[in-house]
C-alpha cells in the first residue's frame, strides 16, 4: 500500500469555486460511510480543538443535515446540509447555509452548492469534493463564522507566549 | 474608507484591470483603450481598487501610472492558506476514524 496519499486544495478565484482532492487508505463503503453518518461525521468533520455536534441529520434526498461548530468557548455555529441529489457510495450533492439551532436559514449568508465524488481503485478511496461559492467574498465569509475565533485564538496564545517568553530573557 | 477586497475583486473589469497592470504600469488612458467604455468609467474601477489598496499610484510628470500592490494581493492567499489548513486537519482526523473503523469491522 501507499503510504502518501494525495491531497489537492485549489481556487478558482473567478468562477468562487473550491476543488478538495483527497485519497484515504479504505474501501469507499467506509469512506462513504464516514460522510454520511452522523455519528462518524461528528468524529472528525471539526478541526480541533472545535467539535462537530450534529442534532439531525436526514440523509435522503430532501434531507438535512443541521449541526452546530462549537468552539472551545462553547459558542455555537450552526449549519444545514440540505441534500439534493444521492448515489450511494459515489456520488452525493447538498445546498449549505448558515441557520441557528431551530433551523432558521440565516440569509443574510449565501449558500454554497457541494458535489462529492468517491471512487475506489484497489482499497484506496479518491473524494472529490467541488464547492461553489455565489462570490468569492462568501468563502471569506464562511471562513469567518466559522473559525474565525479559532485562528484568532492562537495567534493570541501565540502573542502570550512570545510575550511571556520576552519577560523571562529581560 | 476601508473598500471590501472581495467586492473588488469580484467585479469582470476590476480583475482585467488587474491582470493589465500586473504585467506593467498603466495610466487610466492607456487602460482605457483596453476596454470598451469610458476612460472615467476606467478611473472609478481604480478607485475602487486603490481603496482596498490592491493598487498603488505613482505619480511621472503630469501622468499618474497605476501599479499592482502585492502585498495586498499575498493577503487573499493568506486566509485561503487557512481554509486548506482547515481542510488538512479535518482529514486528518478522518484517517485516523477510518482505520479505527477499519479495525472494528475485522
Amino acid at each position: 500500500m501507499k503510504n502518501t496519499l494525495l491531497f489537492d486544495f485549489t481556487v478558482d478565484k473567478s468562477t468562487s469555486t473550491v476543488f478538495v482532492y483527497r485519497e484515504f487508505a479504505a474501501e469507499s463503503d467506509l469512506v462513504w460511510n464516514a460522510f454520511t453518518e452522523k455519528e462518524i461525521l461528528d468524529q472528525w468533520w471539526a478541526p480541533k480543538p472545535w467539535l462537530s455536534r450534529t442534532k439531525r441529520m436526514n440523509f435522503e434526498v430532501g434531507g438535512r443535515r443541521l449541526y452546530a461548530m462549537v468552539s472551545p468557548e462553547g459558542h455555537e455555529h450552526w449549519s444545514i446540509q440540505h441534500y439534493t441529489a444521492i448515489i450511494p457510495i459515489t456520488n452525493f450533492k447538498f445546498v449549505s447555509a448558515f441557520a441557528d439551532q431551530d433551523e432558521n436559514i440565516n440569509k443574510e449568508f449565501p449558500s454554497s452548492k457541494w458535489n462529492l465524488d468517491f471512487s475506489e481503485f484497489e482499497g484506496v478511496t479518491k473524494v472529490d469534493i467541488t464547492i461553489k461559492h455565489k462570490e468569492l467574498a462568501d468563502l471569506e465569509r464562511h471562513l469567518q463564522m466559522g473559525f474565525k475565533e479559532a485562528f484568532t485564538g492562537t495567534l493570541n496564545d501565540l502573542d502570550q507566549l512570545l510575550t511571556n517568553l520576552n519577560v523571562t530573557a529581560k | 474608507m476601508k473598500r471590501d477586497i472581495f467586492k473588488a475583486i469580484a467585479d469582470p473589469t476590476r480583475r482585467a484591470i488587474l491582470v493589465l497592470i500586473a504585467a506593467q504600469a498603466m495610466t487610466p488612458n492607456s487602460l482605457a483603450e483596453h476596454f470598451d467604455t469610458t476612460r472615467q468609467a476606467v478611473s472609478k474601477h481604480l478607485k475602487v481598487l486603490t481603496e482596498c489598496e490592491l493598487v498603488k499610484q505613482e505619480h511621472q510628470g503630469r501622468e499618474i501610472y497605476y501599479q499592482l500592490d502585492f502585498n495586498k494581493m499575498k493577503e487573499i492567499d493568506k486566509w485561503l492558506e487557512q481554509l486548506r489548513k482547515i481542510w488538512e486537519d479535518r482529514f486528518n482526523q478522518l484517517d485516523k476514524v477510518l482505520s479505527k473503523l477499519k479495525a472494528n469491522k475485522k
